[in-house]
């Protein structure tokens, strides 16, 4: 039977699907090492939509260093990221641009909102220009409140994030 | 008719050999804007900066706030030179209110801007430093800096976004103690910031990469209307802490360094040399200040300018910074206008990218000082 | 007037052997006590312009000159070549619904000569302003003064985005900082409220 359906034609879709039919198999045990692959591999996008962008650079000085979490390597390309910190402010310049980022990035993929501005619109609430909060824009894992948030904060997003990827279904996107 | 459409919406021809590129606004050399660049083979023919990615109409809804309100999201361009990006402000609406701000308040407003000055500097720095791919450079600033972060805490109560002056003065007085731990941290600071001569100014792969490269001459530097370092870099000795002193500036004793070379190492070499005479002033202004008395005048609650307007500029950390602030008796600015330096020296962007390769763009474009949320206001 | 000032002065210098000269013809302006160098700058362009240039204010380093639209170019020329103001700072754009104009004004500064660090010299002129704005094609117009301050290039995009002012000679009236599909009136003037308020 798996000779017939294997022909040259689409051996590359048959390998794609060979982890979820694994998975399918073996859900919990295989689901719990996917998981915990993810956990430590979350690499953001380098994309800056604000001011936020400093306390996310200070984030990685020597005083804070998340990379000991193994967290937020801020290098990388678009299409090896799977996570995203959207550092404030999204105006309506930016936002399509945003979601340009997010639909590139390949899945699974998990959004950061970072500061008051990404979360409602923070200060800048009655902007004409500005977007209230990206929940329209992107689907949000974790809000970091804060004006900006302190580096300790964006820390304890994270792993809250980490937390939430623990519990999530692997399967789902695999 | 494709002229008239919006950069990025028209649709371009496809030269045989000129290649339109978009760089950013996700990229790491670009930060929050667009530069849109054609080039030949390496080397760039045309540039054209796309800004407004972070434009949050911060003037517009001035015209909304009273002149208290006001205060919070005016320093958010940039949170981390706020209480310079505050200061023409400030004393725009002490001169409307007519209002006399006292000695030791002035002292402080000094130090805290010098303080912040350093902090800006520091933060360009270490991401030139990730620009040009050397992430011993990010590290290090990005680590001393934290230093100063901790003093103006102490300060203000808050990391970046102090909020700290007010019209009339600024909003609490030195804590106890302050002026010593200030003395032994900004002696260490510059202790440290003299070891990047090393490890940064002196590196012979620095020089090969930013060296005659990206040259504005003295002459097209005061045509184009820079301002701040980059106008130093070129041989103009410009700063507006000594043209135009305000507040205690003109009794201390500090130089305003100079370079005429105008090219990308020279723009990248001022910012350094200002943080040392910013020790300087600190330092200075320690031992000049008076020890006790009053740091703030008490307003009334809405106050209220009179028919008038006011232009006030200072130097900040990218250059000069002016605020135009129009009033009309209401507790409300009628209209208010940040010329911010980041916008001056944009407009340099296009002259020094032509015909320079495209490799040395991103170095070309942090050496303007430039900081993309600040243009866009 | 400054021929009688300076007239005066000579004859008081010869009586009194101490050159303390105290304006006695015009006891207004010793109230205001203008400040001597500013005044001098705005009646050079007053000698040159005449009736066409009104000196709206002089006060310590900043003397402010309205302009009629149609003088404002060689206005400016003139304060570049005669004066040595060499670039402009800012071009702001006042909404004035109640006059039906819209102001802008040009902040003028100098880097070449040292004389007039301080000083900025704030040039304004007005446009017509029209109910219903259609950016670039009423008759919202002014002078660009982009061939004279080179400076002005971003900052007039600006203008012409945010109120809708279109300068005639600007080679790049483009979009600048707001979004490629705005649609909306131009957002700094008056009649466009920002929600919620």
């Amino acid at each position: 039977m798996l000779k017939d359906l294997l022909t040259p034609e689409n051996a590359n879709v048959f390998v794609g699907k060979l982890g979820d039919i694994l998975e399918k198999a073996i859900d919990k045990p295989l689901g719990y090492a996917i998981n915990w692959g993810r956990i430590w591999s979350l690499w953001p996008v380098h994309i800056e939509t604000a001011c936020c962008s400093v306390e996310f650079g200070a984030a990685s000085s020597p005083r804070y260093d998340v990379e000991r979490f193994g967290i937020i390597e801020a290098f990388g390309s678009l299409r090896q990221c799977d996570l995203i910190v959207v550092q404030g402010t999204i105006t309506r310049k930016m936002a399509p641009r945003l979601r340009l980022v997010y639909d590139q990035m390949p899945e699974p993929k998990y959004v950061i909102a970072m500061g008051a501005c990404a979360i409602t619109g923070g200060l800048y609430f009655d902007s004409y220009n500005v977007l209230p909060g990206i929940d329209g824009v992107l689907p949000v894992d974790v809000y970091v409140p804060g004006c900006p948030p302190r580096p300790e904060t964006l820390i304890q997003g994270c792993m809250l994030l980490q937390e939430k990827i623990k519990r999530m279904k692997a399967r789902k996107f695999v | 008719m494709s002229a008239k459409l919006p950069p990025g919406l028209a649709l371009q021809k496809v030269d045989e050999r000129i290649m339109t590129l978009n760089v950013g606004p996700q990229h790491p050399g670009s930060g929050h804007m667009r530069i849109i660049v054609q080039i030949d083979g390496d080397f760039i023919v045309a540039c054209d900066p796309d800004p407004g990615y972070v434009h949050r109409g911060e003037e517009k809804m001035a015209e909304y706030r009273n002149y208290i309100l006001n205060i919070p999201h005016l320093e958010r361009p940039v949170i981390h030179d706020s209480c310079n990006v505050l200061y023409p402000y400030v004393l725009g609406v002490e001169e409307l209110l007519g209002i006399e701000v006292p000695e030791r308040a002035k002292y402080i407003r000094v130090i805290a801007s010098e303080l912040n000055r350093c902090i800006y500097i520091m933060y360009w720095l270490a991401i030139y430093g990730i620009f040009l791919g050397h992430s011993t450079m990010f590290m290090w600033p990005a680590g001393d800096r934290e230093l100063l972060i901790d003093l103006m805490e102490k300060m203000s109560g808050a990391r970046v976004t102090h909020a700290h002056f007010v019209p009339g003065g600024v909003r609490n007085d030195l804590p106890p103690n302050f002026e010593d731990v200030c003395l032994r941290q900004v002696n260490y600071f510059e202790k440290r910031i003299k070891e990047y001569a090393a490890v940064f100014y002196d590196n012979p792969i620095l020089i090969a990469r930013t060296e005659k490269t990206g040259i504005l001459s003295r002459q097209d530097a005061i045509r184009l209307g820079t301002t701040g370092s980059v106008l130093r870099a070129s041989g103009v000795d410009y700063d507006l802490r000594k043209k135009e002193p305000y507040d205690v500036y003109d009794e201390l004793d500090f130089q305003t360094p100079v370079l005429k070379e105008g090219d990308s190492y020279a723009r990248s070499k001022i910012p350094w040399l200002d943080m040392m005479e910013s020790c300087r002033i600190i330092r200075n202004a320690l031992a000049k200040m008076p020890k006790s008395g009053s740091v703030r005048v008490k307003l009334k609650p809405n106050p209220k300018g009179g028919d008038d307007s006011v232009y006030k500029r200072v130097e900040s950390g990218r250059g000069s910074l002016g605020c135009y602030i129009v009033s009309d008796k209401k507790p409300e600015p009628y209209r208010l206008k940040l010329s911010v330096g980041s916008f001056r020296n944009l407009i340099a962007l296009p002259y020094l990218l032509k015909g320079e390769k495209l490799g040395n763009m991103p170095s070309v474009y942090w050496s303007l000082n430039y900081w993309p949320v600040e243009a866009d206001r | 007037m400054s021929e009688e000032k300076k007239e005066s002065i000579e004859s008081e210098s010869q009586e009194k052997p101490t050159p303390k000269p105290t304006p006695t013809k015009k006891p207004t302006l010793e109230k205001v006590n203008l400040p001597e160098f500013e005044k001098g700058l705005a009646d050079k362009i007053v000698e040159k312009f005449g009736e066409k240039t009104k000196v709206a204010f002089v006060k310590p380093d900043r003397v402010r000159i309205n302009v009629s639209k149609e003088n404002v170019h060689d206005v400016a020329e003139f304060i570049r070549d005669e004066l040595n103001f060499d670039h402009a700072e800012s071009v702001s754009g006042v909404d004035y619904p109640q006059d039906k104009e819209i102001e802008v004004v040009y902040h003028i500064g100098s880097y070449t000569d040292s004389s007039l660090a301080r000083q900025i010299l704030v040039l304004a002129t007005r446009a017509p302003r029209e109910e219903n704005p259609i950016p670039g094609n009423d008759a919202t117009r002014l002078p660009s003064l982009r061939d004279i301050f080179y400076s002005v290039e971003f900052h007039e995009r600006e203008v012409f985005e945010m109120l809708g002012v279109y300068f005639e000679g600007h080679p790049d009236n483009r979009r600048l900082l707001l979004p490629e599909d705005w649609a909306d009136l131009p957002p700094l003037r008056k009649d466009f409220a920002i929600k919620g308020r």
